[in-house]
């Protein structure tokens, strides 16, 4: 009689929005292996047509709950190119500090709340209050600062309103930075808790390599979030964001609603990993400590590790607010008020780099200042196919773990790319 | 009596109104107290068939989520509608000006096609299926969102506000957006939210959907008193509540 093993996950939990895990192996041979998306698409590109260009980056922010100051802040990059707005250095800064608490928010919420779970083999945070009371109590407190920073500099926690295309509409006073310096601080030791517990669960990632092709923004000097050019761990060349389409290179397949992307090889993929192999030489001195004390170095090509990366980039984050709130001090807060806007014809794109990866994009406005077009290729899309890739590299080595195993480990590795689905499928 | 058994679902949306369950932070734990989650994908691995009250996020674009809405609503006691999305369509009905071909050719090219990237104009939750409650706003207010539970926990019937935006600001002593040469829609969207919005800079986007009587000779003198036209209004208010009012150029 033939060995027969399916894994069938419908709507796998613990990620933003709706995937399926298809496993179907016979006498150890792998028949079908999927990763499926089949969230409802939204069409945020044809609707945002007829939009003015001040309110392009109100609508995009909702594309995504946990990643709307990605999307708020690349689609004013974008616009502010199109329609030739300069901004000021400080606003520069504030929008660069304003985007290190929704790291923060954003990292915190996937290792604690997400990944932790799989590790300690319960089935989601609540055993962990009981079971874990410190650490919880820790990613609480550290996951209420990033959202309190994302509030003080973007006016509200999800769906930013303070940022404004030209600079802010609300910015903050002294007195709130150095508030905001205090709680950094005071973070530091709640993050280390966390990355000390992570390092005692480590060996509970699977142990599975496949390099593939990582791609993030790199500007010299900087672990960049905000500026820079795409890089590739495939070439020595540099992107600009300009650009973008021939990185993505976008298509459609039957098993998603999102689409896939390709660049040097068939799949490439974007994150907290995939910055830090590029990226990890500008770490600030106690997050490259932190990647030390996890065992995280650049060579590493185990998905996995994506959520240790997180961690490293939760601290990384906490020390450049730190450093960005100093030269904002002491250069002195001046108010800026937004000036007033002319519509014009033109064409831009931006990128930044979301919490789950680089994000793109790119709008034309007409000469009332009208959105005529619209494309945006958001992290998640651009790591289903690697996801894919991953999975046929990994099913067979799985299969003689019976069904509940082979289930975790996929379920794990779909986790640890902290997909946001519904983002995909924007 | 046990504990209400809370199922949470989502349609299509940004997830961000589930979100600001996790962003009550330490509240959590007290609302664990008073019920009990069974279901809840994008936090928990347990699922159940069995609840007392469903909570949905997102509206419904295709056949097979009305399908699934039709489901929740049979098993559950209470359905409350989560988030802008669900209580009034959300930026998802901006869709509904364009035509359902063209979104689908513009988003995905050649493919557009393909049986499973359909979509149909965007529909709330009540527009489907019967809505027990509604806690409006995009994302939800988590105070409120956290009373709401908290009183159908305790048997008390939640109170949904229906007053404009426009008292909230005054209490909180926000300058007027049209003092900054700004339309603002405060002044005929449903508050309790606490007008974070001008406050923070922006103007109010209306995505609390209407109040159920707008005072419409009100916001005429206001439009009147700023040099402002009902087409003003109008424009902004395509964002969340009337998308007739926008066309959509066609590609």
């Amino acid at each position: 009689m033939s060995k027969i093993l399916n894994v069938d996950v419908h709507h796998i939990t613990r990620v933003e929005g709706h995937g399926n895990i298809r496993l179907r192996a016979v006498d150890g041979i792998v028949e079908k292996i999927e990763w499926q998306v089949p969230e409802a698409p939204r069409f945020f590109e044809a609707m945002v047509r007829g939009r003015s260009f001040e309110e392009v980056q109100t609508v995009m922010c909702r594309i995504c709950g946990i990643c709307s100051f990605a999307h708020s802040l690349a689609a004013l990059k974008a616009v502010e190119k199109a329609v030739g707005i300069e901004v000021s250095d400080q606003t520069d800064r504030l929008r660069i500090l304003a985007y290190g608490g929704e790291q923060l928010e954003s990292h915190v919420l996937h290792v604690a709340y997400l990944v932790a779970p799989d590790l300690a083999g319960v089935n989601s945070v609540i055993p962990l209050v009981s079971s874990h009371p410190d650490v919880v109590a820790a990613a609480i407190r550290a996951h209420r600062l990033g959202n309190e920073w994302m509030e003080m500099l973007g006016g509200r926690r999800t769906h930013p309103v303070s940022f404004r295309p030209g600079g802010f509409g609300r910015w903050p006073s002294e007195g709130e930075l150095r508030d905001l310096k205090a709680r950094l601080e005071a973070v530091v030791p709640d993050l280390q808790k966390i990355a000390d517990t992570v390092a005692a669960l480590a060996h509970k990632l699977p142990r599975f390599e496949r390099e593939t092709e990582y791609v993030a923004l790199s500007q010299p000097g900087v672990y960049t979030f905000y500026h820079g050019l795409i890089a590739s761990t495939d070439s020595p060349e540099r992107t600009p964001v300009e650009h973008f389409e021939r990185v993505a290179n976008e298509y459609v397949v039957g098993q998603s609603t999102a689409k896939w992307t390709r660049w040097h090889r068939e799949t490439y993929a974007v994150g907290a990993l995939s910055r830090f192999k590029l990226n990890s030489a500008f770490l600030h001195p106690l997050a490259a400590r932190t990647a030390r004390a996890l065992g995280l170095d650049p060579s590493c090509c185990n998905p996995y590790m994506n959520s240790v990366a997180q961690v490293v980039e939760a601290v990384e984050v906490v020390e450049a607010g730190l450093e960005q709130i100093d030269i904002l001090l002491t250069r002195g807060l001046r108010p800026e008020p937004l000036r007033k806007l002319h519509p014009k014809s033109g064409e831009g794109a931006g990128a930044v780099e979301a919490p789950r990866g680089i994000l793109f994009h790119r709008y034309a406005f007409d000469a009332a200042g009208l959105c005529t077009e619209a494309n945006v290729t958001i992290p998640t899309g651009q790591n289903h196919a690697n996801i894919q890739k991953d999975f046929e590299a990994l099913a067979p080595q799985i299969l003689g773990r019976g069904e509940a195993e082979a289930r975790l480990m996929l379920e794990m590795l779909v986790r640890a790319y902290d997909p946001c689905i519904s983002c995909s499928t924007h | 009596m046990g504990k209400p058994r809370v199922a949470i679902f989502d349609f299509a949306c940004c997830e961000g109104c589930q979100l600001q369950i996790v962003n009550l932070e330490e509240d959590i734990l007290g609302l664990l107290g008073l019920v009990q989650p069974v279901e809840w994908r994008e936090a928990l691995s347990d699922r159940s068939d069995e609840y007392d009250i469903a909570i949905v996020e997102g509206s419904i674009t295709r056949a097979e989520d009305e399908e699934r809405l039709r489901g929740i609503r049979k098993r559950a006691k209470l359905l409350i509608a989560l988030g802008a999305c669900a209580t009034i369509g959300g930026v998802n009905k901006l869709k509904n000006a364009c035509d359902m071909e063209d979104v689908r050719r513009y988003v995905y090219g050649r493919a557009a096609a393909m049986p499973h990237l359909a979509t149909e104009p965007t529909r709330a939750l009540d527009e489907v299926v019967k809505v027990d409650y509604k806690i409006h706003g995009c994302p939800v207010s988590r105070r409120e969102l956290g009373a709401v539970v908290r009183s159908l926990a305790m048997g008390v019937e939640p109170v949904i506000p229906n007053y404009p935006v426009c008292v909230e600001c005054k209490l909180r002593e926000t300058v007027c957006r049209y003092e900054y040469n700004e339309v603002c829609l405060g002044v005929v969207t449903r508050g309790g939210c606490n007008a974070p919005c001008p406050a923070g800079g922006g103007w109010c986007y209306g995505c609390r959907g209407l109040v159920d009587d707008p005072n419409v000779n009100a916001a005429r003198d206001v439009m009147d008193k700023y040099g402002r036209t009902p087409a003003d209004l109008q424009r902004r208010l395509a964002l969340f509540n009337s998308p007739g009012a926008v066309s959509c150029p066609k590609s």
